[in-house]
């Protein structure tokens, strides 16, 4: 029986969580926001969840194989991938274009630089930057909630200058917190993403730092530089509408695109409210957050460079 | 520093009982961090006692190594070794018609005669070296190069499984504080602590108690740690006791303070008292898989088999044997191997428990840099060594890990990043 005793350096105790399990808790902290996408924007929703989920597991395994390396569709990243892809894009989009958007942020954002844990970008962040660049019209027609009409997120409405405040739109806090609204499939329930958050907060699966200070920034500077001038903004709406609170709690924690330590991931959050804020107040976009999360993924080397944690001597 | 699941209840109940007697005991000529023994005192087919000194070193540190039961020297070969994989050892046939030796108490005023050198001699010529798993020689960390003002007695005991240490508080408090007493005599010191993690409060109430024999002069103060890993590690502790930091490259010396390890402490009392050279210890042989574990004396030399074989039957087969705790201690090829001076336990662990060890690209979860007691960032120590740039990695700090095991512990992607920092240790050294 000598032989067959296994010998491997210390320690030989693990802690329970791994890669696919991480992986799989964090997709099902998103459930809840697709039920709620579905529920607001019907069925087209799902088909749409679905083929990017589908498209993106294809595209892995496909590449995987080219590639010669091993096959870790079971790692559930995929997964997670086409459905944070399926999630930041407007519920009346052709099925294509999903896939279209899959293969990017799995073919050139992830496994053209190494594969999970080598890639600088979200994933499905640079998926859909690339959709929005190549197909703007897709892009911005939302429906309307309820609805097959397209119409306009509340953020787009007022970029464009056509309501001149928020009363005038005829939509309470409470429908905002609940998602009743025009929008991307996942970002508008606000009261699913906060369960799944939560969750993953208890699982300190995610850390708070990020998404925290993320927020904060963005709710303070539109208060700040408010509509109505200054200190005339307002924090909730802020918060409530567009993709902050999927982006900050689901994208600005993501591990392998964000910084490794938690101060760094608190400066993180910053630049990332920082830059939100600019390009919803000045940029030509009505939303910033998918942009400014990029724009901090290539940050963090730098970050992760001169944050470091505090040696014990 | 983090909590982590202990499994201390398979053992931290029973009572410390008696190995039986082995047969054949391979006594390693090296046992300690040091010269190895190279001047053996015996020869093939020599009777030899309980305690008789087998094997010194010509020069430098060392610990003499002493037989462990009474027989004939059968052998001095190349056999398999805990630490060193295969090393010289003295295999010691035990032979009933030869009584085991005895070691008679030796009077309070006859103890206190003893001069510090005397004292000092009598824990060398014992053979005795740090039993918490460092194996240096005792009495050089007895002399320290300056003078120190604080003497800890490290009884966190922080590795999961392990209760020898508790065990022992609990059992031979009397004679661990005279031992405290002999260490706090020899170190001259003004303060006295006995460190315990407060997972142990039987261990805790038996040491709340104000005096020292032997050492009027110290102040005795009993400190309670949180239950975490590595609360025991050297420079974990003295932070934890004394706020001071040892830094990079100092002992604890440096600082003002000496740490010894309650089954230490004991040993010096055996020594001290009865003249007993270190021959015999305390340890825990553990694991689900076993239908009896247990905190065992043991004889030096004893091969784990027969320990397994007493501990048993053995409800599954193993998957690992380590010597030590699950955290540092070192998987074994095989149940030859003897326990040796450092020794703490013997942990059995089946398929199911053995951490899985495929590595998986690292995911920069970050959880490896929080956990890290030494502040360092394994993430980045780990990705150094993979590609080979040691100067990194010595940037990077890998000279001051502890080799704890917490970053690998907590890794998600199963990265081995302990034996990296091993293998850079030994690149860089
Ligand atoms: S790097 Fe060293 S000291 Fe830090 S957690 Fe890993 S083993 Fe422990
Ligand atoms: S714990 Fe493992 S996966 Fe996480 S950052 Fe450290 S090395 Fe990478």
């Amino acid at each position: 029986m000598a032989n067959k005793l296994m010998v491997s350096t210390s320690p030989h105790i693990h802690r329970r969580e791994n890669t696919a399990s991480i992986m799989r808790q964090v997709t099902f902290a998103l459930i809840p926001a697709g039920i709620g996408g579905v529920w607001i924007f019907g069925l087209r929703a799902l088909f749409i969840i679905l083929t990017g989920i589908v498209s993106a597991v294809i595209f892995e395994w496909l590449i995987q194989k080219a590639r010669g390396v091993k096959v870790t569709v079971l790692d559930t990243s995929a997964i997670l991938s086409g459905l944070l892809l399926s999630y930041n894009l407007p519920p009346a989009v052709p099925l294509w274009l999903v896939a279209v958007g899959s293969f990017v942020a799995i073919a050139i954002a992830k496994q053209a630089f190494g594969g999970l844990g080598r890639n600088i970008f979200n994933p499905a962040l640079v998926g859909r930057a690339f959709l929005l660049a190549a197909w703007p019209a897709y892009m911005a027609a939302f429906a309307k909630p309820f609805d097959v009409i397209a119409g306009a997120t509340p953020l787009a409405l007022l970029k464009e200058g056509k309501i001149a405040e928020l009363a005038q739109l005829d939509l309470s806090y409470q429908d905002l917190f609940l998602g009743l609204r025009g929008g991307c499939i996942g970002e508008v329930c606000i009261l699913a993403l906060l369960i799944g958050a939560g969750y993953l907060l208890l699982r300190r699966i995610i850390s708070y730092h990020a998404p925290l200070a993320f927020i904060l920034v963005v709710g303070l500077f539109s208060w700040v530089f408010g509509q109505d001038g200054f200190f005339g903004g307002d924090f909730i709406f802020a918060v409530l509408s567009g993709g902050l609170v999927l982006g900050a709690f689901f994208m600005a924690t993501d591990y392998v695109t964000t910084p490794l330590t938690t101060k760094g991931r608190f400066i993180f959050g910053l630049g990332c409210g920082l830059i939100t804020f600019v390009i919803r107040k000045w940029g030509g976009y009505p939303e910033g957050v998918s942009y400014s999360i990029l724009i901090m993924n290539a940050v963090v080397p730098l970050i992760d460079r001169y944050i470091r944690p505090k040696r014990f001597i | 520093m983090i909590v982590i699941s202990e499994h201390k209840e398979l053992t931290e109940k029973l009572a410390i009982k008696d190995a039986p007697l082995p047969d054949r005991v391979f006594v390693p000529l090296s046992q300690h961090l040091g010269k190895s023994c190279n001047v053996i005192e015996v020869k093939v087919g020599d009777a030899v006692k309980t305690g008789q000194r087998l094997a010194i070193a010509d020069a430098g540190i060392f610990a003499p190594v002493h037989a462990s039961i009474s027989g004939r020297v059968e052998s001095i070969a190349e056999y398999p070794h805990p630490v060193l994989g295969k090393a010289k050892a003295i295999a010691i046939e035990r032979d009933a018609a030869l009584s085991e030796e005895t070691f008679p108490l030796k009077s309070e005023s006859e103890v206190s005669a003893l001069n510090i050198e005397e004292l000092r001699k009598i824990i060398q010529e014992a053979g005795i070296v740090g039993m918490g798993g460092a194996a240096f020689p005792t009495f050089v960390k007895l002399t320290p190069p300056k003078p120190v003002d604080s003497f800890i007695l490290n009884g966190a005991e922080c590795e999961p499984y392990l209760t020898a240490d508790a065990r022992l508080m609990i059992e031979e408090r009397d004679a661990i504080l005279k031992g405290v007493g002999i260490i706090a005599k020899i170190l001259n010191v003004k303060n006295v602590y006995v460190a315990i993690e407060d997972n142990k409060p039987e261990a805790i109430k038996k040491f709340e108690r104000p005096a020292i024999a032997g050492a009027p002069n110290s102040k005795f103060e009993i400190k309670i740690l949180k239950t975490m890993y590595p609360q025991g590690a050297e420079k974990q502790l003295i932070y934890s006791v004394l706020k001071r930091k040892v830094p990079s490259g100092k002992l604890p010396f440096d600082v003002g303070v000496v740490v010894h390890n309650v089954a230490t402490a004991f040993a010096i009392y055996e020594a001290i008292y009865k003249r007993k050279p270190l021959f015999e210890r305390v340890l825990t042989v553990t694991g689900s898989i076993l239908a009896n574990p247990a905190n065992l004396r043991v004889k030096i030399g004893t091969p784990i088999a027969k320990l397994i074989e007493f501990c048993g039957p053995l409800k599954k087969e193993p998957k690992k044997i380590i010597m030590g705790g699950p955290m540092m201690g070192l998987a074994q090829f095989s149940q030859d191997v003897p326990v040796i001076k450092s020794t703490s336990g013997v942990l059995l662990l089946g398929e199911d428990e053995v951490a899985e060890s495929e590595e998986e690209a690292c995911l920069r979860c970050g959880e490896c840099i929080k956990n890290c007691p030494m502040g360092l960032s394994p993430a980045l120590i780990s990705a150094a060594v993979s590609c080979e740039k040691w100067d990194l990695a010595k940037l990077s700090g890998v000279l001051d890990c502890i080799e704890c095991g917490l970053c690998a512990y907590s890794c998600p992607a199963n990265r081995n990043i302990v034996q990296g920092i091993k293998q850079a240790k030994t690149k860089i050294r």
